[in-house]
């Protein structure tokens, strides 16, 4: 049974695929008209750590489809409480769904429950590991945005050191063909090591600076983090720092990049950037949703077929 | 060189040249069944590398599952397969692909380290060696055994 744990478990004509069936939902979506696409099949959101936002994004993309939805996010009430472990959890849900969505603060939730679980599991975020569904919106949003994916030229400033989504983002467009990626952040929350060993290891040319000055002109996408004062164990070091990386309306007038974020934001991104053109962090955030339908109604799909429906 | 003090067996399996002060973690991991005989010399004279420790057990003859186990401890060691007081193979232990068990991801917020399951391991690299977990998909920071 296919699940939808890692990028890892990916290769480029399997995201590509996925993005082409994102559009066709986008498109689908664009009628306005109810679909029944998924008319019948329930999805199960469990959410061990609070994320509003991928939840219901989740849930209205199964919606939209025409599918039902069950949650299970009030933990305090649940079976977890009295000590219920993940895999019976899953056992369990599995029986009752015909998809689960798993957010996780531990890492390998995901990859584990998918060992256990009788209909796809996807990983909605396990602690620091993986969030695969953030990294293929991400990749649709610059293929709506830039065209392509093959030969852009990408900047992602802040948090480079803890940033997940980051890091999942890096490895996918790291499959793709004369990418170059530039790398902004403080010293101190550079980008890992191993992920700097795999980038050398592919021939990937990328740059690592601490100035967003110094990005080329040409680049194509600014993908934006939030630099987490917790992070820093002096918070003289995170005040001096934090500033560097704010991106003002000034700083964005007359370039031809377009602005990512993961959101939440913070303050890393001034108010008034939001309604120049080159701000995408909402519709990115949208495309969520096009591609979360594709994704629900692939791995469902597939799994109906290898069980003869 | 002085003499080992260490007698010869008629069946079983010699592990030598372990690296000296590992043959304990050796012994650990292989599971040798309750009420086995096993010698163990530690820190003895050798030629090839100063001191080593050498492992014998007798009347049970390792399979190659366990020798690659002893790769990730001690990768230069040698195995003689000993039948009527005589070596009938040579076994050279190679690292494994893959690894069920046997070791503990290191990472404390891995899953394998809250719920009760054992670990699973991919070997991308053996020299230097590089061990991801297959669940939280880290880097093991060093070897540690269950």
């Amino acid at each position: 049974m296919r699940h939808l744990i890692s990028m890892r478990d990916m290769g480029k004509e399997e995201i590509l695929e996925i993005l082409e069936e994102a559009r066709k939902m986008e498109d689908l979506l664009n009628t306005k008209k109810p679909l029944k696409l998924l008319e019948g099949k329930i999805l199960a959101t469990i959410f061990y750590e609070p994320s509003t936002r991928t939840r219901l994004s989740f849930e209205t993309a199964m919606k939209r489809l025409g599918g039902e939805v069950i949650t299970m996010t009030d933990l305090k009430s649940s079976s977890v409480v009295k000590g219920e472990s993940l895999i019976d959890t899953i056992r369990v849900i599995s029986g009752y769904a015909d998809i689960i969505v798993l957010r996780h603060p531990n890492e390998g939730a995901s990859r584990l429950a998918s060992e256990y679980s009788q209909v796809p599991i996807i990983n909605a975020g396990d602690g620091s590991n993986q969030h695969p569904t953030q990294t293929l919106l991400d990749l649709y949003t610059i293929l709506r945005e830039i065209g392509k994916i093959d030969g852009i030229k990408i900047a992602f400033v802040g948090d480079l050191k803890y940033g997940r989504t980051v890091h999942s983002l890096v490895y996918a467009l790291s499959l793709f063909d004369n990418v170059e990626m530039y790398f902004v952040s403080p010293k101190e929350l550079k980008m890992p090591k191993d992920i700097i060993d795999d980038l050398k290891s592919k021939n990937i040319t990328f740059y690592e600076i601490e100035d967003l000055k110094d990005i080329g002109d040409d680049v194509d996408v600014l993908y934006i983090t939030r630099i987490q004062k917790e992070r820093f164990p002096d918070p003289n070091e995170y005040e001096k720092v934090k500033g560097c990386y704010k991106i003002k309306k000034d700083y964005v007038i007359g370039k031809k990049f377009i602005i990512m974020h993961p959101l939440p934001r913070v303050d890393e991104i001034d108010y008034d950037v939001d309604n120049l053109p080159q701000a995408k962090y909402f519709k990115q955030s949208f495309y969520g949703i096009p591609v979360r339908m594709a994704i629900l109604k692939k791995l469902i799909d597939e799994n109906q077929h290898d069980n003869g429906g | 060189m002085e003499e080992l003090k260490v007698r010869k067996i008629t069946n079983g399996t010699v592990i030598d040249h372990i690296d000296a002060g590992k043959a304990l973690v050796v012994f650990k991991i292989l599971n040798v069944p309750k009420g086995t005989s096993v010698m163990i010399a530690i820190n003895v004279p050798s030629k090839k590398k100063g001191k080593k420790d050498i492992l014998k057990i007798e009347g049970i003859e390792l399979k190659k599952e366990d020798v690659d186990k002893i790769s990730l401890i001690s990768p230069d060691v040698t195995i003689n397969i000993i039948r009527n007081g005589r070596v009938v193979e040579k076994l050279k232990p190679q690292i494994p692909n893959e690894i069920e068990g046997i070791l503990k991801c290191t990472n404390p917020n891995c899953i394998t380290n809250k719920e009760q399951i054992r670990g699973r391991f991919k070997i991308e690299n053996t020299s230097p060696l590089r061990i991801r977990c297959h669940y939280c998909e880290k880097y093991l920071n060093e070897v540690l055994f269950e």
